[in-house]
């Protein structure tokens, strides 16, 4: 069973911590990924930098911008990856823009990505119907799981089609904006949350975009499997570098 | 069934096109997917569109043999009028289309993004027309280098938010509204200004520009007696005027076309924006198109002394005409383009924008037949271009 899996049938509320790789400095990939892991938290996300991330605010952009000035390409963040096997056991996701991907070849970015132990991709402007047509296929064979995303607007028809593709978890994003925007979560998003628990999907829940501390990771996770933090730890680790993740997340985790 | 250059019921020109978005935009993007056609097809739209067009645009634009040009080039060349529309250029055309539609989206709040403030013009002058809201997101170097046409949409009732992310310019004012996009999904639409995008935006875009070669068939039938012209030429940044200008000739072989890329100062000089023979195939804004990009997919910076025609990709129409044959790509510098700038002014008495000054330097690399009908569409006029004209020729 792969190891997303495997975690999601822990019985507790999931940490996802998501970083972009060569941020703050190119070879701090794997440095990160063993602290993440030694701090408690549950996956990670790795973040694959691309120079145009639509989806993402100003802190992960900048640290996308950094890490390609770093030097960060496909080829450097696989070659950093290669023996993470032996030291790590967490479940690791590759999350990143399509473009970047295409150009690698799809089939042997899924290759490299089995080769070297990831568990699964998200890669938000990949359209569900272009993967279930053309990818799915081969993201099965190197035994990959692929995330899609749903939204406040996303139809009860599309959510229960996403639902019916997925084989991990749905990554729920939070409120109508791009990562790292708002600060706590009101009715709204709650009332949005429940809904989705209520629909029962076979694919668990797990909560992203404007979590940022304990208390709106508690918010986020009532109705939820887990919850992702990106902006609010890289902030962090700009500020307070590499060495002091664990104290980032417990804080989360108190 | 007979082969097409139009766009697919799935969205795609050949193989470009498509709608690569995150989900967030999904409800936004599909809701216009499900609606443009139909919206279009209301006789309503097409009567306000049709008035608008012709009362506050002032088209028909004029379709005029230049005569002075066509000697000295030996082949009769016609120059469609573009730059007379309102607001100096083809611009216009898409911009009351898309305020047509957002209003019957039921949208009260415009945003677009602009690269040298042409766009961002002909949106805020729309949205003051109908009493919108509007915030155009331009790049903060372009802020800067374009200070006239800022001043123009500040004065038309538009906020101008700087893009203050990635490379500063046009493809980072595009991120940065797409992201607003995404973070106000119900009251705004989106106008975007070229035939770029995800799906339907190219095909929306291209038809309310459709209007150019609507009017060349019939004008040409007028002085000519025929519809068909031999060549249709036009420049290409995205490719909202080629768009236009090629639209009803798209699936009649016997109209060549030609598209003119800006290759800056040399196509292998590293400040290009020659996309056809620069580009790879992969994604950019939401569509699967050619675009400049480095080996490992990251997005590069063009460049052209035209501030519209410097955008890394190209609409996937162009990219399916480039790849396919259907249309000939020929690209022209910073310094052809200048001299055939100053030659139209000198000849015609036409000022045209520096992106149509690439057009019309074409006649220096191709030879056309004395009795080929040469329709060139001048999708600009050169008002905004004065200072750049001023210091390059020293004037």
């Amino acid at each position: 069973m792969n190891r997303i899996q495997q975690k999601l049938k822990e019985d507790k509320k999931l940490l996802s911590i998501y970083f972009s790789a060569g941020y703050p400095n190119l070879n701090d990939t794997v440095s990160i990924i063993q602290n993440l892991e030694k701090s408690g938290v549950d996956m990670i996300e790795i973040g694959l930098p691309f120079s145009d991330p639509l989806a993402d605010g100003p802190t992960i952009q900048a640290s996308s911008t950094q890490a390609l000035k770093n030097g960060m390409t496909t080829e450097i963040l696989f070659n950093q990856l290669k023996d993470i096997r032996k030291s790590v056991s967490i479940p690791l996701i590759i999350m990143g823009y399509f473009n970047p991907i295409l150009q690698y070849g799809v089939e042997a970015f899924c290759k490299t990505c089995q080769e070297i132990g990831i568990d699964g991709l998200i890669i938000p402007d990949l359209p569900v119907d272009v993967y279930n047509e053309q990818y799915k296929a081969t993201f099965e064979k190197h035994g990959l799981i692929n995330v899609f995303l749903i939204t406040p607007q996303t139809s009860v028809d599309r959510i229960n089609f996403i639902d019916s593709i997925s084989n991990g978890f749905i990554y729920m994003v939070s409120s109508a904006s791009v990562t790292g925007s708002n600060s706590g979560f009101g009715d709204e998003q709650t009332a949005y949350f429940k809904r989705i628990s209520d629909m029962h999907l076979k694919n668990p829940q797990i909560v992203g975009f404007g979590i940022s501390n304990n208390e709106t990771f508690t918010q986020a996770t009532q109705h939820a499997k887990g919850a992702i933090i990106g902006s609010a730890f890289i902030k962090h680790l700009s500020q307070f570098g590499v060495s002091k993740i664990s104290d980032f997340v417990n804080t989360i985790l108190r | 069934m007979k082969k097409t250059y139009n766009i697919n019921k799935k969205g795609y020109y050949g193989e470009f096109g498509g709608a690569y978005i995150p989900e967030m935009l999904y409800p936004n993007v599909e809701e216009l997917r499900q609606n443009y056609l139909k919206i279009m097809a209301e006789p309503s739209f097409k009567e306000e569109f049709d008035h608008l067009l012709k009362d506050y645009v002032g088209r028909p634009s004029p379709l005029y043999f230049a005569k002075r040009l066509s000697e000295k080039y030996n082949t009769k060349i016609y120059l469609k009028r573009e730059d007379l529309n309102h607001t100096g250029a083809h611009k216009v055309n898409n911009t009351i289309g898309q305020i047509l539609m957002a209003q019957r989206l039921g949208k009260t709040r415009i945003i677009a993004e602009t690269g040298a403030g042409q766009h961002g013009v002909a949106t805020a002058t729309v949205c003051a027309l109908m009493g919108l809201k509007c915030i155009v997101y331009m790049g903060e170097i372009d802020i800067a280098r374009q200070a006239p046409n800022v001043a123009r949409m500040k004065m038309l009732g538009a906020e101008v938010r700087p893009a203050l992310s990635g490379s500063r310019t046009l493809k980072d004012a595009t991120n940065e509204a797409i992201r607003d996009w995404i973070n106000n999904p119900v009251d705004t639409h989106y106008i975007i200004g070229s035939v770029v995008g995800p799906h339907p935006y190219p095909d929306m875009v291209a038809r309310f520009q459709a209007i150019v070669s609507e009017e060349i068939q019939w004008q040409l039938k007028d002085k000519e007696g025929t519809t068909k012209p031999d060549y249709v030429i036009a420049c290409v940044g995205g490719g909202s005027n080629a768009a236009g200008a090629f639209y009803h000739y798209l699936d009649d072989t016997d109209v060549k076309l030609i598209a003119v890329e800006a290759a800056g100062k040399g196509i292998h000089s590293g400040e290009s924006a020659a996309t056809s023979v620069l580009g790879k195939e992969g994604i950019i804004h939401g569509s699967k198109t050619l675009l400049m990009q480095t080996n490992d997919g990251q997005i590069t910076e063009p460049y052209s002394i035209s501030a519209g025609l410097d955008y890394p990709g190209v609409g996937p129409m162009h990219a399916h005409l480039y790849t396919s044959g259907r249309a000939e790509f020929i690209s022209i510098t910073d310094d052809e383009a200048m001299t055939a700038g100053l030659e139209l002014s000198q000849l015609e008495g036409i000022i045209p924008a520096i992106e149509t000054s690439h057009s019309l330097a074409i006649f220096n690399q191709k030879k056309f037949k004395e009795n080929d009908i040469v329709v060139i569409n001048l999708s600009g006029r050169g008002d905004k271009d004065l200072q750049n004209y001023i210091d390059y020729f020293k004037l």
